[in-house]
Formats: structure tokens, C-alpha cells, sequence
């Protein structure tokens, strides 16, 4: 018997954006107009890059300390766990943050708000998932800022985040957006995302819990992988 | 426990100094004897070029074995010192590039064959969530003709989309993320 009989599929993902959404202007060209070719999972989609191990420093996850002196702003932790669509941690697995500093400017240089930058904050951070898949981030809350998608548009605040879970199929980029935000109504964005209980899943909960006294506010965001098919090697037919 | 995924939302525009703090382009190192360039441009539905697009891809070794614990096939050399990842970001042509070495051929469904091919995943502003094609090598005809992938593909014109072409010592891969010229992307 071959090896490929023996392999699993990753489950498709529901809450997913569609490709278009036009009130996101820069869809309009950029969205695929055909409709996506539909492969069953090989063994090229189940494995996938195991990157980010012995590249991680010690403190490429303290967002605060990557300078001379402090950033300005309100310190926050972040903290979740990545999991499989099935509730199982995501070990040894890498998290990419990239953010704001804490007026709604990057230090990207593609970035023309008017906000100041800060010396202090670069908005970068990486770490590796532990045996339970538990990250943790800690950083400055960062600020809204507009964009020129539309009349007075501002997106609300953010942290990118990037996962690669076990496989090609499981790759993610996504962004976790903060509680009770009165901006995300008006983001086509976070708006893109159709279905209201998909949404609050880039939603991240306050914690105090988390929260550290007289040091830092705490937020919890998980994030979920797609999950395995249960039996190898056979896909539904449609 | 079944759980929903987190959904998708797009890279957007800044995120280089994050994503890009090393040289990711370069699958082997330059001199290697078998390295090759892949390279292509990405193109937007207006035919403009993408300058702030990111790719990465996803490749077997020389031998098709994968560095990765599901592919167990002992048989098949593993290459401990290749990853088989790339990321490299569109420049301001709209251009990305990658030496990398030609994958061998991997196992498909059903006792099947894959031609030799590379995974690539493109994120851009714009993009609400990875777009997935494969590259596969003009110099493989009879190897792509067997590939079910490819098969799956059943409009020749769409299909050759998906094959690199041969230019100035390079294999060429240009991406078209819309219109009459669309890449085919996966549902992966
Ligand atoms: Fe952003």
C-alpha cells in the first residue's frame, strides 16, 4: 500500500472572509475572480515548515524592552493559546506579532500618519509555543489609526499576528482586535468576516486574571487552527 | 472537542520589519550545485504590479522527501540542513525571488505520482486570506502529465498557470491575483 492512504486531510475553514468584500476597497483588484480549484490534501499540504526554532531570543516577546528606555503607553500582556481545530495544543510552533505603537503609527516606512513615533517602541515580537501551546506577548496597547480606504476611515486598534501550526494547510495571518472597540462597525475589515460569532473570535477578552497589579492589563486571545479529518485519506464527495 | 477556526484577516501593508528581520529568499546557499532561481511578479486585476505582496513557499528536497515529521518515508534521503521554507516580499517592481533546488517528485492520492512542484502562498493588503497555488517546472512534461493535481485542472489554459517557464537561466512565475489572466489558486 502506498504511504498516501494512511494520511488525513485538514477540514476546511467556514468563518473565513470571501476573497471579494468591496467596501474593503483594495479587494476590488486584488481579489481572485475564478473560483478556486478544488484538490484533495496531499502530502505536500500536511507537512509544512517547522521555522522559527533556535531563532527566537530570549526577549523577542517583551514588545517594552527592546530598547534603551521604555515606550510610551499602556503596557498590556497578551496571552492565548494556539490550538487544533480538535482542542489540542499546538506545540513548539512559532507566533509573528507585528503592531502599532501606541499613537496608531508603524515604524513602517510606508507609514504616513501624522502620530508620532516612538524611540522606544519597534512594534515587533516572536515566540514559541510551550507544551500546553500557550504564547505570550508583552507590549503597549496599541492606537487607531485612519487609512484611506474611505471618508474619515480609522481602523481599529490591532496586533497582527502570524501561525504556521503543523502543516501548509494550517498556515494563518490574522489580527486580534480588543474589546467593546466603538470602530468596528465602521471597519470593513474586521466587517469582512460575515458571520457575527466568526467575528468575536478576533476578539480578545480582558483578564484580570492576567492582569498584573500595578504593572500591566491582561488580555486572553486563543487562536484555533483548522482541525484534522477524522478518517484518512477519504474527503468528502460533493 | 470540535472547535472553529480563528478566521482570516489580511497581512496588510506594514508588515516587513516584522516578518523580514532575515534573509528567508535563499533555500540553499549560492553556489550550491544544483540551486536554481524561482522568480516571478504578481499582478493585480488592473495588470499593475503588486509591490507589497509577501510570498512564501513550501518544497520537498532534491529527493521529494519533506523535512517534517508526517512524511516517515525512510527510503527517501532527508536533507537534516533543508528546511524547504522560503518568505520573500515583492520589491518595488513587483518582483520576488528565491534559490531554492528542484523538489523531487512526492507521492499522490491513491498510489498516484506528484510532478515535481513548489507550494506558494501569497498575502497582501487587499488579500483576506492566503491565496495558495503550486509551481510546477516546464522540464517535467511526462511527470506533469501524471500529476492529479494538475489533472484536477481540467482547462489547459488555466493549467498552464501553473507551470513556470523557462527565461534567462530562471525559472519564471508570474502571479495574477485576478482577471482574464488569473493564476489558479487551491482551496487548500
Ligand atoms: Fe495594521
Amino acid at each position: 500500500m502506498t504511504h498516501e492512504t494512511t494520511l488525513a486531510g485538514y477540514r476546511r475553514a467556514d468563518g473565513d472572509p470571501e476573497h471579494l468584500y468591496p467596501e474593503y476597497k483594495s479587494t476590488r483588484l486584488r481579489a481572485l475572480d475564478k473560483p478556486l480549484a478544488i484538490q484533495p490534501h496531499t502530502l505536500s499540504e500536511i507537512t509544512g515548515p517547522a521555522y522559527g526554532h533556535g531563532k527566537v531570543r530570549e526577549l523577542d516577546h517583551d514588545l517594552t524592552r527592546q530598547h534603551e528606555g521604555e515606550p510610551l503607553g499602556e503596557r498590556i500582556i497578551v496571552t492565548g493559546r494556539v490550538l487544533d481545530g480538535d482542542g489540542r495544543p499546538v506545540r513548539n510552533s512559532l507566533v509573528e506579532v507585528w503592531q502599532a505603537n501606541a499613537s496608531g503609527r508603524y515604524v513602517h516606512s510606508g507609514d504616513r500618519h501624522p502620530a508620532p513615533l516612538d524611540p522606544n517602541f519597534t512594534g515587533a515580537g516572536r515566540c514559541l509555543t510551550d507544551g500546553d501551546g500557550r504564547y505570550k506577548f508583552v507590549t503597549v496597547k496599541p492606537g487607531a489609526y485612519p487609512w484611506g480606504n474611505h471618508e474619515n476611515a480609522w481602523r481599529p486598534a490591532h496586533i497582527h499576528f502570524s501561525l504556521f501550526g503543523e502543516a501548509f494547510a494550517t498556515r494563518l495571518i490574522t489580527q486580534m482586535y480588543f474589546p467593546g472597540d466603538p470602530l468596528f462597525e465602521h471597519d470593513p475589515i474586521f466587517q469582512s468576516v460575515r458571520d457575527p460569532k466568526a467575528r468575536h473570535r478576533l476578539v480578545s477578552t480582558f483578564d484580570l486574571e492576567t492582569t498584573e497589579p500595578e504593572w500591566a492589563l491582561g488580555y486572553t486571545f486563543d487562536i484555533i487552527l483548522r482541525g484534522r479529518e477524522s478518517t484518512p485519506f477519504e474527503r468528502p464527495h460533493e | 472537542m470540535s472547535m472553529e477556526p480563528t478566521p482570516s484577516q489580511t497581512i496588510g501593508p506594514f508588515f516587513h520589519y516584522a516578518l523580514f528581520t532575515e534573509d528567508l529568499s535563499e533555500l540553499v546557499a549560492p553556489g550550491h550545485p544544483d540551486a536554481i532561481r524561482v522568480e516571478g511578479k504578481i499582478f493585480d486585476g488592473a495588470g499593475d504590479i503588486v509591490p507589497d505582496a509577501m510570498v512564501e513557499i513550501w518544497q520537498a528536497n532534491a529527493a521529494g522527501r519533506y523535512n517534517h515529521p508526517e512524511d516517515d518515508r525512510e527510503d527517501v534521503p532527508l536533507d537534516e540542513n533543508f528546511l524547504g521554507f522560503g518568505r520573500a516580499p515583492t520589491d518595488e517592481n513587483g518582483s520576488f525571488s528565491f534559490l531554492t533546488v528542484k523538489p523531487g517528485a512526492v507521492p499522490g492520492p491513491d498510489g498516484s505520482l506528484q510532478g515535481p512542484h513548489i507550494l506558494v502562498s501569497v498575502f497582501a493588503r487587499g488579500v483576506l486570506k492566503r491565496l495558495a497555488t503550486r509551481i510546477y517546472f516546464p522540464d517535467e512534461e511526462e511527470a506533469n502529465e501524471h500529476d492529479p493535481v494538475l489533472a484536477s485542472v481540467g482547462d489547459p489554459d488555466l493549467r498552464s498557470t501553473l507551470v513556470a517557464r523557462s527565461e534567462g537561466g530562471a525559472f519564471r512565475f508570474d502571479i495574477h491575483l485576478r482577471g482574464e489572466k488569473q493564476t489558479v489558486f487551491f482551496d487548500v
